[in-house]
């Protein structure tokens, strides 16, 4: 039964890995730069990749026709496919590039098409920019927001159970008190409480440490008041009395006896905050109150959506929340599986799962 | 039960004290203030705009500015909205009403959809059904609220079978009685729908493994040897056996609907605090903040306070203790 545990957490935790690895090698997996605007081209259907042409021969380099704008410059743009001119698909293109690019730039992309034609295979959005391209740039920012986020909470809240459970007396009083006040709160509001204190406009490169810190440390309650129930209970075995007997310090303690202890809580509460986190970032992205644009993020290519006629005529503007559904749904089953594994004190009765999910929701 | 209620009561008391301290220094801490934009203005006076941070007591220390705001909520006002120029309570108050309509709704409907569907799910556990619910539910919980939501839109404006956005028809503002009740019907729809599409998954769930433990223990066999009709058995004994996790259940899904429903209230236009306080943190408008976010604390807190007595009044082992 343990067995078939391991292999879902290895399943789990390599396709997992892989998306991270995609998003981070956005530079050369996405055809163009996330701001680069196509302002002739906006709103533009996903491609369609043709293996076979309108003669019906075969062509083993998938091409792709040009979309043609026949709508009024008024309305949403209604594109055509026109393929009198066809665009076979280049792998590993050598960069044109006009400005001088930064060093670790890599100089070539996967896929792309030869000058004049361009290539958007999920679509573009309202500036004419390749939602490919912006996919995979804005993972970097929303999925390792969720990373580092996570590692801040759970870091705090690591440390401050295992202060409060410990050592208890008055340092468990009042983090305890502290992580019951942040626990009262209804998440979305924590969030946005602790997020009023930033400045309204968030741009790139440190203000998105800002965004994580804020988005860390409304999770960090709830773990520690696991880890202080774990601790609380290792601290009384034997193990644990026999150390002090022989001398050990606090800290030896701490680390040789307890720490390993509440790795199944650590590990288990981190696959459910990690989501948790991403979903924070998307949903203040979302509401503008994330990273500001040009910065693409999985939350603010969904915001373009909040006006009716592009809801109602671009389903491909989506695609960022569907990319969505996949990562959770690996991060729900890395959960489950490592609950299931760790057996871990507080988490092993099938009940408790549930929920320690919803409470982590809250 | 007084001397319960007392010690959960201060408690809660104490935890909405934190709350409003907290969200008070975080908003001091904030850089910029409702008066900044002002100070750009040509046409506003740096005079003025000292003289209007003055009048609304911006220049005070911080302790100072809490006192004077713990006084205005003692006189039911909590505190003064810049933006509106008017103290918040009115404000607030319509606002609250919608959010509370909308998110009591999706609890009902919520709870009321995942009950049948837990127990039945549980009833039949390790077979097609369940392997078919467990699958949906992982779906359904792998979806973020916003897609959700957006999705439930998409699908309206595409079908345009029911009104999107607001809560009531423009032309209706006149109609009065059950024309309007029918209207405000039909705009909730699609907000409950979200709301319960997006709570649903995690209640299921819970429903399933409270159930499951039960259906394990010896007096559930002994029922089913005595030739009860299983429905009997799932609702009559079962569920009441079951109830304990998911009364407490209830108080804490009461707080994941007030998160839900703040996202939902901002894609369909619905006019509840959700909008509200985005527009709040928007303008820095600071005592608007405070009180939007103490009175989502407040219905956590209530919810859990509920659960509690509840669970007092259905449990005899938790009387004892």
């Amino acid at each position: 039964m343990n067995h078939m545990y391991k292999k879902k957490i290895w399943f789990a935790a390599l396709s997992l890995a892989s998306v991270h690895v995609l998003v981070l090698g956005a530079g050369f997996f996405a055809p163009y730069d996330p701001a680069e605007q196509h302002r002739d081209a906006p709103f533009e259907r996903p491609m369609r990749l043709h293996i076979f042409d309108s003669h019906g021969r075969f062509h083993l380099r998938p091409y792709v026709c040009t979309w043609v704008n026949e709508g009024n410059s008024l309305g949403p743009p209604r594109y055509a496919e026109d393929c009198s001119h066809t665009w076979p698909l280049r792998f590993l293109v050598r960069e044109e590039t006009h400005a001088p690019r930064a060093a670790l730039g890599p100089a070539r992309h996967l896929l792309g098409v030869d000058a004049p034609g361009r290539v958007f295979l999920l679509g573009t959005d309202d500036y004419g920019r390749d939602q490919l391209s912006r996919l995979l740039y804005g993972g970097q920012v929303s999925l390792f927001a969720g990373l580092l986020a996570t590692g801040l909470s759970l870091g705090l809240g690591a440390i401050l159970g295992c202060i409060a459970g410990y050592f208890g007396s008055w340092p468990d009083d009042v983090i305890m008190r502290v992580a019951e006040i942040f626990m009262a709160l209804p998440w979305i509001y924590l969030l946005f409480a602790l997020r009023a204190f930033l400045p309204l406009n968030l741009g790139a490169g440190q203000p998105f440490f800002l965004l994580i810190s804020v988005i860390g440390l409304a999770g960090w309650a709830r773990p520690s008041r696991l880890v202080r129930g774990v601790v609380l209970s290792a601290k009384q075995r034997d193990f644990v009395h026999a150390a002090r007997g022989f001398g050990a310090s606090n800290v030896y303690i701490l680390r040789r006896h307890i720490l390993p202890e509440i790795m199944g809580v650590v590990l288990t509460q981190a696959a459910l905050l990690i989501s948790q986190c991403i979903l924070a970032e998307i949903t203040l992205s979302f509401l503008g109150l994330g990273l500001g644009e040009p910065a693409p993020s999985w939350g603010n290519m969904l915001a373009g959506l909040q006006k009716y006629y592009v809801l109602e005529n671009c389903w491909w503007m989506l695609v960022s929340g569907l990319a969505l559904v996949p990562v959770f749904l690996l991060y729900h089953l890395l959960a489950d599986a490592l609950c299931a594994h760790f057996k871990a004190p507080g988490l092993s009765r099938k009940g408790r799962m549930t929920i320690e999910k919803l409470q982590v929701a809250i | 039960m007084i001397h319960f209620l007392a010690q959960r009561l201060a408690r809660a008391l104490f935890v909405l004290f934190g709350v409003s301290v907290l969200t008070f220094v975080l908003i001091d801490l904030a850089p910029g203030e409702y008066f900044q934009a002002m100070r750009l203005s040509p046409q506003i006076s740096r005079e003025t705009v000292a003289a209007l941070r003055i009048e609304y007591g911006l220049e005070r220390p911080l302790p100072a500015r809490y006192l004077r705001w713990l006084g205005s909520v003692s006189r039911g006002e909590l505190g003064f909205s810049f933006a509106y120029n008017s103290p918040v309570w009115p404000l607030l108050r319509t606002r609250t009403g919608n959010t509370l309509i909308l998110t009591f709704s999706a609890l009902a409907c919520s709870w009321l959809v995942a009950i049948p569907i837990g127990v039945m799910v549980a009833s039949r556990a390790g077979r097609w059904q369940d392997r078919i619910f467990g699958i949906g539910t992982a779906f359904l919980q792998a979806t973020p609220d916003v897609l959700i939501g957006l999705g439930v839109l998409a699908l309206a404006l595409r079908v345009r079978w029911l009104p999107t956005g607001g809560m009531y028809a423009p032309a209706t503002s006149e109609i009065e009685g059950s024309g309007k009740m029918k209207d405000l019907v039909l705009h909730m729809v699609l907000p409950v729908l979200a709301l319960t599409a997006g709570m649903l998954p995690v209640l299921v769930r819970h429903v399933r493994s409270a159930m499951l433990e039960v259906l394990d223990t010896p007096f559930i066999t002994a029922a089913r040897g005595h030739g009860i009709p299983p429905c009997r058995i799932l609702f009559g004994y079962a569920l009441p056996a079951a109830a304990n996790p998911l009364i407490s259940m209830f108080g804490l899904s009461v707080g994941a609907l007030l998160s839900g429903s703040l996202l939902i209230e901002v894609i369909m236009s619905w006019p509840g605090v959700g909008p509200m306080l985005l527009e709040a943190i928007l303008q820095r408008d600071p005592y608007v903040v405070v009180a939007v976010v103490l009175f989502s604390t407040l219905f956590l807190v209530a919810g859990s306070l509920l659960a509690d007595v509840c669970l007092y009044i259905a449990d005899p082992r938790i009387r004892v203790e």
